[in-house]
C-alpha cells in the first residue's frame, strides 16, 4: 500500500515531520517498507537560466554555457545536450551534487580544455523520467534559483507500507490517518459524506441470481450519471496516482482508482452506452470468457462470480472489469458500481485465474460493508465535480450487512495479557479514536466494533489495539521464572540418541549432511518406498517427488556430486526422518551414512603410511555399530547376520538385529545394480540404522554402578586354528568356542582368516585366541588342556570345523 | 718392574685395544679364563708357603680385581659405542605428514549445532524439547491454528499436499512447526514450556527460499505469562545466542492468525561488507515472529482462554545460523558440498554449552 505525504495530510492535520510519522507507522503495526523522498534526493537541483550557449572551441557536440543560478555570479557549464541554447530555462546542479541517474557525485571538471562548474540535467539524470536525449526545459516563468523539485511538486514523499492481511481498513489512506490520529500524530479529518440526490430513477436494474447456490454478493449498489464529459484528469489527481505508480487513464477511471486508495473502497464504472439491458450478478457458466481491462482473456467457471448484461459477462466481480464496457474519453453516460463480495470467493477466483488487482487486494481482505453506499455517493460527487452530468437514484440489490459486534472488555485484561498498565481514560481514548464505540463504567467496558474492523472479535483483539497504539515499548521486560521443576534432562530418549549419534559419526570422520526429505520416484522405489500416500501431489521438481524411505539415496547422490566436483573420497552421514507411511508413527529417525572410494575411517585418500585400500563393508559395519553404541543400544544383544535389503550387495552386506523381529539396520556394499540405476560410481558402502528401534533402557533408581570385580588370578590365552567350510560364519566359531565353558571364557578374538594355498578351495581357516579368566584359583595345565578339548569339540559340533594341523 | 706389573700392563693394554665384544672376550679368557694368565697365577697361591701367600695373595687378587673392573668398563664402553652406531642408522623423517584423525576430519552440520545451542539456552530457562511429524493434517497445520478457510497458505502454490484420501482429506507437509504447539497442548496439561525445532516445507525455491527449511517454535502456556515475559525471554535468548552483552531489539505489532496480539522482532545490527555485527550499528534486521496465543487456538486445543494464556514464537533456524556464522546462501545448507560442510561445519567435540560459551 503506497501513498504520498500530501495525500495523508488530506485526512490528517499534522505538523509531525516525515521521519516521526514513518517511525510511528511502523511501531503501530503499519510497517513502512520504503520512503521515497524525492524532495530530499533532489534538494540541490535548482532552476537556472542559460544566459548564453556558445560552441565549444574544441568539440563539435559540446556547448559552453553561462548559467545564472540565482546565487552569485553566472557559472560556466559545458553541456553536451543538443537542446542547450541561449535563453532557455533548465535544471542546474552545482559541483558536489549526487546525481541519482548516474549514481555519481558531480565535481568541477575540465572538458576538452574548458572548465565546467556544474551540470544542466536531463530527466533521466534526476530519475524522474526516461528522457536522456536532452536537458529538461522549463517554461519562461520558472523562478531562477528555486528548488526544482519543490517548484515541480516532485517533493512529495511516497510512503509504502507492508499491510498485514488483518487490516483492510488501512488499504485506504483514510484508515491509515485514523490509526495515526489514535497514536497522537495529529487530527483526523473525517467529515460526513453528503448524499447526492438523484434526479431520476436508475434505468438499469440489478438482479442477484445465484439460484440455489450460496450467494457470492451480499449487496450491489448502482447509479447512472448522464451527460458526463470524460477526459484527462486534473493535474493534482494525475500526480497523486502517478506518485503511487498508477497510470492515469481518464477522469472516470481515475476517480475509481483514487477512491480505491483513498477509502479502501473499490468501485467499477461501466460505459452505459455499451451495456445491453440490465445487469445480473451470478456465477459464471462453463465456457464463458472475459476480455478483461488488462487485455487478457480469462476462461471462467461456476466457482467464479461475474456481472453480466444481456450480451454476457461484462465484469469479473470484485477483481477486474471487462474491456467492452470500459469507460473511454467518449463516454457520456456512466454506471457506477459499489458492491460487496464474498472475500473467500474473491481470493480463490483471483488465485485460480492468476489475476491481481487493487480491487481483489481489498475485497479478499474485507471491505467496509457500511461504506458501500457512502462510497458510491463519494464517487458520484467526484464525477459531478470533474465531469459534470446528472445522477440517477441509487438502486441497491441485496442488503448491506451490518454485523453488530459488542465486546465486554475487562480493563485488567491489558495487564493480564500484555503486562501493560494504562489508565482507564487512556484505554477509552485510544479505542474511541480508532472508531470503537465505548460505553460502561467501572472494571468492564462495553466496546462496539466499527464496521471497517472485521479483524476484531474479542478481548485479545482489543488488547492488541491498545498495545500497538500505546506502544509495545511500554510493556516492561519481565523476568520469567523457570519454576521449581528439577534440573532433569529436557531431551526425550530419541532426542538424546539423535544428538549422540551425530557426534559419534562425526568423530569417525564422517561429515554431516542435511539432504532433502524428498527423493526421486526411482530412488524411493529402490530403497523400499514409493507408497502412493507418500507421493507429493505438487512436488516442486520431478526429482523431489516422494518422501524418502531411507537416508541412503540422498547421501549417495550427494557423495557422487562431490566426486563429480573432484572430491572422490567422501564420507557423509545424516541423522533424520525417514517415512514408512503417512501416520506420525510411520516417521522414524534413522542414522545413515555412506563412504566412497578411499574414504576409510583412519585416513581418507592415498597416504604414504598405508596402502590405498578402498572402503569395504566392514567400514560400514564399524560405523553402524559405533552409532548404535553411542545411541545407547545394548551392544551385547546385537546380532549381525548375513545379507540385507535388495539395494545392498547380497554377499557383502549384513543386517543388525535384536532377534529377527527387531531389525535395527543394515550395512554393506551398495549393490552394483543400485549404483547403475542411480548413475553412481563405486566403490560405495553404506549403512542405515533406525534409532527408534533401539530398546529403551529401564530407568534406574541410582546412577551408581555395581562394584567392579577384579580377579587376582592371571588370565591365560590359547590359540586355535580351525578349518571350516567357506560358508561358515566366523561368528558361529566364536559363539561355539564361547559356549564350551562360558563361565571361564572371558573373550574370543578372531586373529586370522585365511583362504588359499595349502587349504581346500571350498574351505577357509579361522584362527581364534581364547582368553580364560580363572576366578577361584590358578588353572593347572591339565585343566587348561581339558577346556581346550571342549572348545575343539564344541566348534567341531557346531560348525563342522577341524583343528588345523 | 715386577712380572706382575708387566702382566697387568699387557692385559690392560689388550683390554683397551679390544674394539668389539668378541675381542674383549678373548682378552677376558686369556686373563681370567680357566687357562688364563691371571687364573694361572691364582693357582700358584695354593702351592706357596703361608709367608709367600701373605705377600703374593693381595698382589695377585688385586691384579685380578683391576683386570675385572677394566673389562667391565670396557664392555660398557663398547656396548655404548655399538648402540650409538646402531642408533645412527635408525632415523625416520619426522616431517612426513600424518593422516588427519577422524575426529579432526568429521563435521557437524551448522543446523545441528544451532539446534544444540538453542537447546542449551532454553533448557537453562526450564524449557523441554517437543517434536511432531513432518506429515501433518490440515486440521493441525491450519484449522486449529485459526487459519481462515481460503487463506493463501492453504493453496497448492504454498503448501505441499499428498493425494486426496477417500474421505476427501489430504495430508500435507507442515508449513511451520506450529502444529507441534497444537500437539503439545492436546497431550500435555499446563504449565507448558517447550521449544519445537524441526523441518518445515513450503513450495518455494529461489535465492533466499528452499522447499525445505528449519524452524524452532517456542510455547509457554500457564495462567499468567504475558507479553512482558515474552519480551524478556526473547531478549535473553538473543543475548545468549549471539553471545553479546546486549542486543537492542524492536518489537513491532504485526499479524499472524494464531497469535493475538502479534509482534515481529527486529534486532539492531551493523552491516559492513557482508559481515553482520549485533549489539551495534543502526540497521534493523527482522529475526522472528511472536505473540500471545490466540484464544481460538487455545479453545481449539481444549484449553479455556478465560483460565489459560501464554505466548509463542517462531524463528528460522537456518536464518539465525546464517546470521550468526555468516553463511551467505541458504541453498548451500542442503547441497552437501564437502567444501562448504568442512568450512562451515563444526568439529564433533565442539559441543555447545552455556558453561563453556556456545561457540566455545
Amino acid at each position: 500500500m503506497k501513498f504520498t505525504l500530501s495525500w495523508l495530510k488530506k485526512h490528517l492535520d499534522t505538523d509531525e515531520p516525515l521521519d516521526v510519522l514513518v517511525d510511528k507507522l511502523t511501531m503501530i503495526g503499519l510497517e513502512v517498507e520504503s520512503v521515497e523522498d524525492r524532495g530530499k534526493a533532489l534538494a540541490s537541483f535548482t532552476i537556472a537560466h542559460v544566459i548564453s550557449a556558445e560552441q565549444h572551441p574544441n568539440a563539435d557536440r559540446l556547448r559552453v554555457c553561462m548559467v545564472e543560478t540565482g546565487t552569485g555570479a553566472p557559472v560556466q557549464v559545458v553541456c553536451g545536450a543538443p537542446n542547450a541554447r541561449t535563453g532557455m530555462k533548465g535544471v542546474f546542479s552545482p559541483p558536489g551534487t549526487f546525481i541519482p541517474g548516474k549514481a555519481m557525485t558531480l565535481s568541477v571538471g575540465t572538458i576538452r580544455g574548458v572548465e565546467s562548474h556544474g551540470m544542466l540535467c536531463s530527466g533521466a539524470e534526476l530519475q524522474i523520467s526516461e528522457d536522456h536525449e536532452g536537458i529538461i526545459e522549463l517554461p519562461e516563468d520558472a523562478p531562477v534559483g528555486a528548488r526544482y523539485a519543490e517548484w515541480a511538486k516532485l517533493d512529495d514523499p511516497v510512503i509504502e507500507i507492508g499491510l498485514t492481511p488483518n487490516r483492510p481498513d488501512c488499504a485506504g489512506v483514510h484508515g491509515i490517518a485514523r490509526d495515526l490520529f489514535a497514536a497522537d500524530m495529529g487530527t483526523f479529518k473525517d467529515p460526513a459524506i453528503k448524499p447526492v440526490k438523484g434526479g431520476f430513477p436508475c434505468p438499469v436494474s440489478v438482479k442477484l441470481d445465484f439460484g440455489d447456490t450460496p450467494s457470492l454478493c451480499p449487496a450491489f449498489a448502482l447509479r447512472l450519471v448522464r451527460g458526463v464529459r470524460n477526459g484527462p484528469s486534473p493535474d493534482w489527481l494525475q500526480r497523486e496516482l502517478m506518485a503511487i505508480g498508477l497510470r492515469p487513464i481518464n477522469r472516470l477511471v481515475d476517480i475509481t482508482n483514487f477512491i480505491t486508495f483513498d477509502r479502501a473502497r473499490p468501485l467499477h464504472v461501466f460505459d452505459a452506452a455499451k451495456v445491453r439491458g440490465n445487469l445480473t450478478v451470478r456465477r459464471a457458466r462453463d465456457g464463458e470468457t472475459l476480455l478483461a481491462l488488462d487485455g487478457k482473456t480469462y476462461a471462467l467457471d461456476p466457482t467464479m462470480c461475474v456481472i453480466a448484461d444481456d450480451e454476457g459477462v461484462e465484469s469479473l466481480a470484485g477483481i477486474m472489469g471487462g474491456e467492452t464496457t470500459g469507460c473511454s474519453e467518449t463516454t457520456t453516460d456512466v454506471l457506477i458500481e459499489s458492491a460487496l463480495w464474498d472475500d473467500i470467493n474473491i481470493a480463490l477466483t483471483g488465485r485460480k485465474l492468476g489475476v491481481s488487482s487493487d480491487a481483489r487486494y481489498r475485497f479478499e481482505r474485507g471491505v467496509d460493508p457500511a461504506f458501500t453506499v457512502p462510497g458510491l455517493e463519494l464517487a458520484t460527487r467526484m464525477v459531478l465535480d470533474l465531469c459534470g452530468g446528472k445522477p440517477s437514484d441509487i438502486v441497491v440489490a441485496g442488503e448491506v450487512p451490518s454485523p453488530d459486534r459488542m465486546i465486554d472488555f475487562p480493563l485488567d485484561m491489558l495487564s493480564r495479557l500484555a503486562g501493560l498498565n494504562a489508565r482507564p481514560t487512556e484505554v477509552k481514548r485510544v479505542l474511541m479514536r480508532l472508531g470503537f464505540h465505548v460505553t460502561g463504567q467501572g472494571k468492564t467496558l462495553k466496546v462496539a466494533v466499527p464496521s471497517w474492523r472485521p479483524d476484531v472479535h474479542g478481548k485479545a483483539d482489543l488488547v492488541e489495539e491498545l498495545v500497538r497504539i500505546l506502544g509495545v515499548d511500554r510493556v516492561p521486560l519481565t523476568p520469567f521464572e523457570r519454576g521449581d521443576s528439577g534440573r532433569k534432562a529436557v531431551l526425550t530418549p530419541i532426542q538424546q540418541r539423535t544428538r549422540k549419534a551425530k557426534r559419534a559419526l562425526a568423530a569417525r570422520g564422517l561429515t554431516e549432511a542435511v539432504t532433502w526429505s524428498f527423493v526421486a520416484r526411482k530412488e524411493a522405489e529402490l530403497f523400499g518406498g514409493g507408497a502412493p500416500e507418500l507421493v507429493l501431489a505438487n512436488p516442486i521438481a520431478a526429482e523431489l517427488s516422494d518422501m524418502r524411505p531411507s537416508l541412503v539415496p540422498g547421501l549417495a547422490a550427494a557423495a557422487q556430486r562431490n566426486a563429480d566436483r573432484g572430491f572422490p573420497d567422501v564420507a557423509l552421514f545424516e541423522v533424520g526422518q525417514v517415512f514408512k507411511g503417512d501416520r506420525p508413527e510411520d516417521q522414524l529417525i534413522a542414522a545413515g551414512g555412506v563412504r566412497r572410494a578411499l574414504a576409510r575411517p583412519f585416513g581418507a585418500g592415498r597416504h604414504w603410511s598405508s596402502n590405498a585400500k578402498s572402503v569395504d563393508a566392514f567400514d560400514a559395519k564399524a560405523d553402524a555399530l559405533a552409532v548404535l553404541a553411542a545411541a545407547g543400544a545394548p551392544v551385547l544383544a546385537l546380532q549381525v547376520v548375513s545379507g540385507g535389503p535388495a539395494w545392498l550387495h547380497p554377499g557383502r552386506s549384513g543386517t543388525i538385529q535384536i532377534g529377527p523381529q527387531n531389525v535395527i539396520g543394515h550395512f554393506g556394499e551398495v549393490h552394483p545394480r543400485t549404483l547403475d540405476a542411480l548413475d553412481l560410481e563405486g566403490p560405495l558402502v553404506a549403512f542405515e540404522v533406525i534409532l527408534d528401534r533401539i530398546p529403551e533402557h529401564r530407568a534406574k533408581a541410582t546412577r551408581a554402578k555395581p562394584p567392579l570385580e577384579l580377579s587376582p588370578f592371571q588370565p591365560v590365552t590359547r590359540d586355535f586354528a580351525f578349518i571350516v567350510d567357506r560358508a561358515v560364519n566366523a561368528n558361529d566359531v566364536v559363539h561355539a568356542a564361547h559356549r564350551a565353558e562360558h563361565k571361564l571364557i572371558a573373550g574370543v578374538d578372531v586373529f586370522d582368516v585365511y583362504e588359499g594355498t595349502g587349504i581346500d578351495p571350498d574351505k577357509k581357516s579361522i584362527a581364534i585366541a581364547v582368553t580364560l579368566q580363572p576366578r577361584e584359583k590358578t588353572l593347572t595345565d591339565e585343566e587348561i588342556e581339558a577346556v581346550a578339548q571342549k572348545i575343539i569339540a564344541e566348534v567341531s559340533k557346531r560348525t563342522g570345523g577341524t583343528l588345523r594341523g | 718392574m715386577t712380572d706382575l706389573d708387566t702382566l697387568e700392563q699387557d692385559i690392560l693394554a689388550a683390554v683397551t685395544a679390544a674394539t668389539d665384544e668378541a675381542a674383549l672376550e678373548q682378552v677376558r679368557v686369556a686373563a681370567l679364563g680357566k687357562k688364563g694368565s691371571v687364573s694361572a697365577l691364582l693357582a700358584t697361591l695354593g702351592k706357596m708357603t703361608p709367608e709367600e701367600r701373605r705377600e703374593q695373595g693381595p698382589l695377585i687378587n688385586g691384579l685380578k680385581d683391576r683386570v675385572g673392573t677394566a673389562l667391565a668398563a670396557r664392555r660398557q664402553t663398547l656396548k655404548d659405542l655399538a648402540l650409538d652406531e646402531r642408533l645412527n642408522t635408525e632415523t625416520v623423517d619426522v616431517t612426513l605428514p600424518l593422516p588427519e584423525s577422524p575426529a579432526e576430519r568429521g563435521r557437524i552440520h551448522p543446523i545441528s549445532q544451532v539446534i544444540d545451542e538453542l537447546t542449551a539456552i532454553f533448557a537453562d530457562m526450564g524449557f523441554a524439547v517437543a517434536e511432531g511429524p513432518d506429515i501433518e493434517t490440515d486440521d493441525y497445520n491450519f484449522t486449529r491454528l485459526n487459519f481462515p478457510e481460503g487463506h493463501a497458505a492453504r493453496d497448492m502454490h504454498d503448501t505441499f499436499f499428498f493425494p486426496e484420501k477417500p474421505d476427501g482429506s489430504s495430508m500435507l507437509l507442515r508449513t511451520h512447526t506450529s502444529p507441534v504447539q497444537v500437539r503439545t497442548m492436546l497431550s500435555q496439561a499446563p504449565p507448558i514450556r517447550v521449544i519445537c525445532p524441526g523441518r518445515t516445507y513450503r513450495c518455494d525455491s529461489d535465492q533466499t527460499h528452499t522447499p525445505m527449511f528449519h524452524q524452532v517454535e517456542g510455547l509457554v502456556i500457564d495462567k499468567g505469562s504475558h507479553l512482558g515475559h515474552l519480551k524478556w525471554i526473547l531478549a535473553e535468548f538473543c543475548k545468549a545466542f549471539f553471545e553479546v552483552d546486549d542486543v537492542k531489539m524492536r518489537f513491532r505489532p504485526s499479524f499472524f492468525p494464531f497469535t493475538e496480539p502479534s509482534l515481529e522482532v527486529d534486532i539492531q545490527c551493523r552491516r559492513d561488507k557482508g559481515e553482520i555485527r549485533f549489539g551495534e550499528g543502526e540497521d534493523w534486521l527482522e529475526i522472528l515472529g511472536c505473540g500471545m496465543v490466540h484464544p481460538n487456538v487455545l479453545r481449539n486445543c481444549g484449553l479455556d482462554p478465560e483460565e489459560y494464556q501464554g505466548f509463542a514464537w517462531g524463528l528460522g533456524i537456518d536464518r539465525i545460523a546464517m546470521l550468526k556464522y555468516g553463511m551467505p546462501d541458504l541453498r548451500a545448507f542442503f547441497e552437501a558440498d564437502m567444501r562448504w560442510l568442512s568450512y562451515y561445519g563444526f568439529r564433533p567435540l565442539d559441543f555447545p554449552t552455556l558453561a563453556g560459551g556456545l561457540s566455545g
